[in-house]
This record gives C-alpha cells, structure tokens and sequence, in this order.
C-alpha cells in the first residue's frame, strides 16, 4: 500500500514536469506581456529593457530549465500583473475555490446520490420523471446563464442575495473562510448551485443508470428470495456496487471543478483561482500561468490516487487481490 | 414599563438612523482592478486616476481639463528652460511627515528610473533643484512649451517614509521589494484603508488632506471593487449593490434610463479610434508577387476613406454612443481645431472611381488586423466595415484577435509592423497634440512613430512637430499643428473613425452628483452621496 502510494507520488513529479514543459511552449503563442506591461508611452528602449529583465528574449527551452531551477528553490516568480509573488497570489487564492468546490461537490452529491437511487429504484413515478426533467435543463444550460439568471432573480428582483463577491469573510491565518457567518453562506449559495447543477445531473443519471442494471443481476434476486428488507437490498447490496464508476466520475468532475471554476468564478466575481488563471492568460502573465498549471496537474495526479484508494475500500476484491499478492 | 420600552427602541433607532445618515460610503465597479499604488510605476488610465486620489501632484487637472495649483501654489517662467514653483506650506502626508521641497526632488529621481513606466512625463526635464525648502527649480533641456501640461502626472512621494522602507526602487514584476505597490503614503484627499487585489480597494478621506475644509465631495468612504463580467456589472447596480458602474455595455443603457432608481451618464471620451495603413512596404504584404503596395497611393487611401459610412456605424454598432471625427485627436486635446474636423463626405461610387485610376478597378486583397475586446464594440466595428469594403471591390480578410496579441502583431516587436491594415486607438497622455504627432504620424528618430504602425512619414510634418516641441508662443504653435494636422488629413495619412463616448450607471437614489470627466474613471473629488 506504502509503495503504491510513493509509486503515485513520483509519477505525479512526472506529470508536473511535462505539463510545464508543454506549456512553455505554448506560452511563446499567447502574445507578448510587455504590451500589457508597459502603457502606450513607454519608449522602444524600455520594453527591451525588461524584456531583458524578465528574460523573455532566451529560447523558451532556456526559460523552461530557469523556471524549473527556481521552483526547485522555492521562487516561483513575481506575477506579472500585480507583482507580488505567485505563492501569496495562489495561497491568496486558493480558499475562495476550495470553499466553493467543496460545497459544490457536497451538494452535487448530498443531493445527487438520492436522487439518482430514487428514480433508479422508482422508474415511473412522477417525481422521477419531475427530476429527470430537472437533470435535463441542468445539462442543457450553460453555466453562465444559470448563473445570470440566479444572479436576476434573487439579487435584482428579491435582493434576498448579494449579486457578486465573497463576503463575511473570517481571517484564520492561513486560510480566510466563509463558512462562519451568514454573510458568507448568504454569497455562497449561488456561486454552489450553478457550479453544483451538472454535476448533480450527472450524479444523479449514471446513479440511476447503473441502478437499474445492477437491480437486474442475479445476486439482488437471490437477496430478495431470501427475504432480506428492501433497504438492505438497495443500500447494502445494490448502491454499494453501483458506485465504482461514480466515484471515478465524481474524482475526474472535482478535478475540472477545480481547474475550471473559471466560468462561474467570473460570473460571480468570486475571488478564486479560476479568475486568477482567466485574468492571467488576458494579461499574459507567464508566471501566474505556469505555477498554476502545475500546481493543477499535481491536484489531479492527487485526486486520482485518492480515487484509487477509494476503490480499495469500496470494493473488497481488490483488497482481497492486492493481500493475496502480499502473501506470496 | 411600556412607555419606557417604547422610548428605549425609538431612540435606539434615532441613533442607528443617525449613524447610517453620517456615513457615507460610495461603492463602485469597474472592470478590472488597478495596477498597483506605486504611483511611478504603472501607466494606464484607471490607475492613473487612482492615483491623484491618494498622491498629490504640483498641479492638478481638474473636471473641464484646466489646470489648478495643488502642491504648488504658484509658478513662473524665469527663462527659457527654467520654471520656479512655489511649495505650499503647512501640507502633510497621510503618515503626519511633512512636505517640502525634499519630497520633489526624491520623487523626480524616482519617478524618471528607467524602470518607471511614468518616465516620459518627464523627460524633457533635465534636473529639479531644490532652491529653499519651499522652492524648487525645475529645468528643462531645451525649451518645453507642455511642461505645464505634464505636471499633473508628476506624483509626489514621502522621502523619509520611502527610503525608510527601502522602495526606492520602481519594482516591475522584477526586483527586491514592492513595497511602494502595495503600501501608500500620500498628500491626497484620500488615503487607503485596504486593498485586497482583484477584490477591493478600500478608501477614507485623508485626515491630513492640507485642503480638508473645502473639499468638494462629501463621502465618508469609498470602496471600489472589480467586477469583470457585464452582466453581472449591471445586476450589481440594479440590485443596490454598487452605487456607479462603468463602462456600461451598450445595449444595457436603456434598461438603466428606464429604472426609476437608475440613470446612464452619457459623455464623451478623449480616445480617438482610427485605421491606419501600411505606407512603407513596397510590396503588401498580402500580395506577394505582385510588386504593388496600393497603399502607397493616395487615391487608394481616400477610396478607402469615402467607403466607410461612419454614421451608419454610430448608429448601428455604437447605438449612437459615439462621435465621428475628421482629425486624430478629440475636442479638449490641446490643438484641437473645429473648423478642421470635417470628414470627405461617404461616398462608394467616388471610391470605385478612385481605385480605377489608381490601377485597381478590380480592387486587392488585404487582410484587416482588429483588436476584439480593447476598444468598446471594437470587432462590431470591424465587422461592419468589411462589408463597406468589399462593396468596391476590396477582398478582405478578417483577423481579429485578444489585445495581447494584436497589439504584438501591429507593434514594433519583431517582427516590425507586420499588419497592411490595421485598427488602433489613442489617448495622448499629454493632451496635447504634439503626443500623437510623435507617436502616430511621424517617424524615424528615437521617440517617434512607436505606435505609427503604418510608418507614415511626410517630411513637412516630421520638420513642424519638431518645431511644436520648442515653439514656446501659443499662437505660432497652434498654427504649426493646424499645418502639420491639415497636411496629415489631406494625405489621407490615416482614417479617424470616432471618439467612443462614456456610459457611466448612477443610482439616482443614493449619489446626488458626480462629475464625469472625458477620461474614463472616477475623480473622487467630484462624488457626493445623498
């Protein structure tokens, strides 16, 4: 187990370096910074000056090998845009997205896993199909409008929500949280619902898809025959095999949850890295874009791993497998 | 026991009501945040305008575009490249330090580093010296007739508060310390509470502020915040988050006007966006083999002139939020002349005939470089002048691309200039004229044409804008630029389209007056609430 966990680890060094490597090369293609940088009166010998500063004139598998010397240090950079260190701006950052993708998912699959087994287990009643319908408008509308229109009917009409920020923020530190006043769940919600929408829909369809098949097997007739209670087939027997593939559905979506909040970041104006990165690419600010490409690509990497420690618990023949090998 | 409940709660509101009716806090919203507080290192407009929030400068430019004296109560020429300032007295920073004659020449020498991207305000300037503590000498290297006109981006910092936190050096995203960027210490009406990047930027009047009696406005706070979604902009406004908005998209002004709670200010803005062509390549760069550059042609350029149909554009794509121009610089620039701001009339039929005798009845291809989110409606605007153009027989080809990667492709990175046909947009920093005579319509020498992406050059112009840069009589000057200007238009050297106007939205219930300036930001200065 140790050893499959430090396997996963390495790789994750893996991944991390060729992510960044494929996005030097990218950055030579997204423009030139020093526009952004500098105002419209700067002279020619300024902009090469930093230029030469920022050391943007070497080869890009030369600045490549600079960063990665740097990350090694520890100094990922200074952004470009707002000129503190990419570290604080991440670290600055980071809360706000994690808050909302935890609530998010949360709710996704608070709300998700019931009523997936609920029209799994009751095809044709009305309040199925009335979720199912439900499901299909989450699908079918983009994030944005969702948002838009959640935004227009309880922050214009109503006015029973702010229309944008995170507010009622407690400083912890380290970690600056929402979840301790009103104020902060009151500018939560929103945001949480319309990233939590398709994921919930999501849920909630490969629920009942995978119910209704795993319904059908034989092992849930034998368990009936045997008259075990309806809740213990469907809960103990039946949702317990179901949910391979929803967790692994569920760990991919979290990744993306959290490298593409950017949409709803910035409906909202949430203060998260999803805005970060959307207002980093505009501005070209390389340093920004790198670290948090990197810092993604070990979310990822660390997700899955924590995906496939899942699967360990949930579903006894692995641990039966990976013992058996252990003993020989 | 009632009695005494009943008075307990009224009086309990008289207080709260009383505390909610003094202050008096202005929130608004743009679209993105500023660059940063030190004052000498970011040039752009929103900063700029921040900063003569919270910094004080010799001389102040204030809502009509006149200059007032701020740190300088008066100022005279004494010869040709040396102008004495009188210092007022009794000012102080927002930390108590006092302001003299120190603090100007610290802030000269930082604020002309080559890392600072405020340097070209001052760079006619030789040295400022310090003649008594309440007297400077600023002397210029040869005779500047704007100084004057320059001084109001001139940003005075703290000497003691600088060098005692080590800062003074201009940090661009490189360098030991940002200090200056994010801490602030300035003689203006306002100092900052707060600033959370990307967030808010919190603000409260300056209790050291040297003119605190007579202040204009009447706020108690200011909070502004970036919001950089539209939509979301106006829902803002409309729910009571936000008490002013801006820029307004367009097609959201009506919806503003026809809420009883909000309004849409209207007005004009000082930048001028123009097409420009390319003058100097012999041979386009979009027909290759051909040896021809129809650019080179004047007939070519007023064909393309007469098939635009500007008020058709104003109409449509600018829903009238604009003003056609005939000149490269807006009413308000210093030079700007009336008479001269006619445009050659819309006209396809003269242009088809144009380009016959040009030798091109068939017309060419061209490929049409447009920024797609700097200018308001900018791709609108490209878009619906295609249309103008292949009605005479141009093929164009559409490429519209983000800022960044515009600004790159017509700019003079390498490679130089690489557009035929290009659209631009441009304020002077100066407001003055002899700002876009250098940087748009001439070339050559160091400091010229950085932005005169079609390298257009007339020696008479380049010879008149080097006399504008010493001429030190106002009338004799203003007819060099008339000429210089005239010259330009008749050449068709570039087409000025309009100048994008500003849509600014007010809550009508809660900001009793603001005053809005052709630039596009907020002059705290000038906002009182109800």
């Amino acid at each position: 187990m140790l050893a499959f966990i430090i396997q996963r680890l390495l790789q994750a060094v893996v991944v991390m370096l060729s992510v960044s490597f494929v996005s030097f090369a990218l950055f030579q293609f997204v423009g030139d910074p020093i526009n952004n940088m500098v105002g419209q009166d700067a002279t020619e010998a300024q902009r090469e000056l930093l230029r030469e500063r920022l050391g943007l004139n070497e080869p890009w598998p030369l600045q490549f090998i600079h960063y990665i010397g740097n990350i090694i240090q520890g100094e990922f950079g200074l952004s470009y845009r707002l000129g503190i260190p990419v570290e604080d701006l991440i670290a600055d950052r980071l809360p706000a997205t994690m808050e909302l993708v935890l609530v998010s998912a949360f709710m996704a699959l608070a709300l998700g896993v019931p009523m997936g087994v609920y029209t799994g287990l009751n095809r044709n009643s009305w309040l199925s199909r009335l979720f199912l319908t439900i499901s299909l408008i989450g699908i079918s509308l983009p994030t944005f409008v969702i948002g838009i229109l959640l935004i227009l009917i309880f922050g214009v009409w109503l006015q029973w929500l702010p229309t944008f920020g995170r507010a009622g923020l407690v400083d912890l530190g380290w970690w600056t949280t929402g979840f301790l006043t009103l104020d902060g769940w009151r500018s939560l919600i929103m945001p949480s619902i319309t990233l939590a929408l398709f994921q919930l829909t999501l849920i909630m369809r490969l629920i009942r898809a995978e119910m209704l098949e795993v319904l059908r097997t034989d092992y849930i007739k034998f368990a009936r025959a045997r008259g075990l209670r309806n809740r213990a087939v469907h809960f103990r027997h039946a949702l317990k095999n179901t949910l391979v593939p929803v967790i692994t559905i569920t760990g991919l979506q979290i990744g993306s949850l959290l490298a593409f909040s950017i949409i709803t970041e910035t409906v909202f104006q949430w203060p998260g890295m999803g805005l970060l990165i959307l207002q980093a690419i505009q501005f070209v600010d390389i340093p920004v874009m790198s670290s948090y490409l990197v810092l993604i690509a070990f979310l990822f990497v660390l997700i899955n791993l924590i995906v496939d420690l899942l699967y360990f618990i949930v579903d006894p023949r692995l641990r039966l497998d990976s013992m058996g090998r252990g003993a020989h | 026991m009632r009695n005494v409940f009943k008075k307990l709660i009224l009086m309990g509101v008289a207080v709260t009501l009383a505390g909610i009716a003094q202050a008096k806090t202005f929130r608004y919203a743009t679209t993105g945040d500023i660059g940063g507080l030190d004052p000498h290192a970011n040039n752009e407009g929103p900063t700029n305008t921040m900063k003569s929030n919270i910094y004080g400068t010799l001389i102040h430019r204030k809502a009509d575009l006149s200059l007032e004296p701020e740190l300088a109560t008066k100022w005279e020429k004494l010869d040709a490249t040396t102008w004495r300032f009188s210092l007022r007295q009794g000012v102080k920073f927002s930390n108590g330090n006092a302001f003299n004659a120190d603090d100007v020449v610290f802030s000269f020498k930082r604020q002309t580093q080559e890392s600072s991207d405020m340097s070209f305000a001052l760079a006619t300037v030789e040295e400022v010296k310090k003649v008594d503590d309440y007297t400077v000498d600023i002397i210029t290297k040869g005779p500047d007739p704007i100084l004057l006109l320059n001084m109001p981006i001139f940003f005075i910092v703290d000497k003691e508060w600088t060098e005692a936190n080590n800062a003074f050096e201009v940090v661009r995203a490189f360098g030991s310390t940002n200090f200056a960027n994010v801490n602030s210490n300035g003689t203006g009406p306002f100092r900052v509470v707060e600033w959370v990047q990307d967030t808010r930027l919190v603000l409260e009047p300056n209790p050291n502020y040297w003119n605190k009696d007579s202040v204009e406005h009447n706020l108690t706070r200011a909070v502004f915040t970036p919001i950089a979604n539209d939509a979301t902009r106006v829902a803002a406004l409309l729910s009571g988050d936000i008490d002013l908005i801006y820029p307004v998209p367009l097609q959201d002004i009506q919806r503003l006007e026809n809420d009883a709670n909000t309004e849409a200010l209207e007005g004009p803005e000082l930048r001028t966006i123009f097409l420009g062509f390319d003058h100097w390549r012999d041979e386009s760069l979009d027909m290759p083999g051909s040896g021809k550059n129809p650019f080179k042609d004047k007939r070519v350029r007023q064909a393309f002139f007469q098939a635009i149909n500007i008020d058709a554009i104003k109409r449509v794509v600018m829903r009238n939020a604009a003003t056609p121009t005939g000149l490269m610089i807006a009413p308000g620039i210093n030079g700007f002349q009336e008479d001269m701001n006619d445009r050659p009339p819309y006209d396809p039929d003269a242009s088809r005939r144009l380009l016959a005798e040009a030798g091109y009845p068939d017309g060419f291809p061209v490929t049409f470089d447009c920024p797609n989110d700097r200018y308001v409606n900018d791709e609108k605007i490209c878009t619906a002048i295609i249309p103008m153009l292949e009605r005479i027989g141009i093929k164009v080809t559409a490429n519209f691309q983000t800022k960044s990667k515009h600004f790159n492709k017509i700019g003079k990175a390498e490679p130089s200039f690489d557009t035929s046909f290009f659209m631009l947009g441009w304020t002077p920093g100066s407001y003055d004229a002899l700002n876009p005579l250098m940087q748009l319509m001439t070339t050559g020498t160091p400091g010229h044409g950085d932005w005169n992406c079609g390298q257009y050059n007339h020696p008479r112009v380049a010879e008149l804008t080097e006399q504008i840069k010493t001429e030190m009589d106002e009338g004799k000057r203003n007819a060099m630029i008339r000429e210089a200007f005239q010259i330009h238009k008749d050449d068709f050297g570039h087409i000025p389209l309009h100048q994008q106007a500003l849509a600014w939205g007010i809550r009508n219930d809660t900001v009793q007056s603001v005053i809005q300036r052709p630039f596009n930001d907020v002059d705290l200065r000038y906002v009182s609430m109800k």
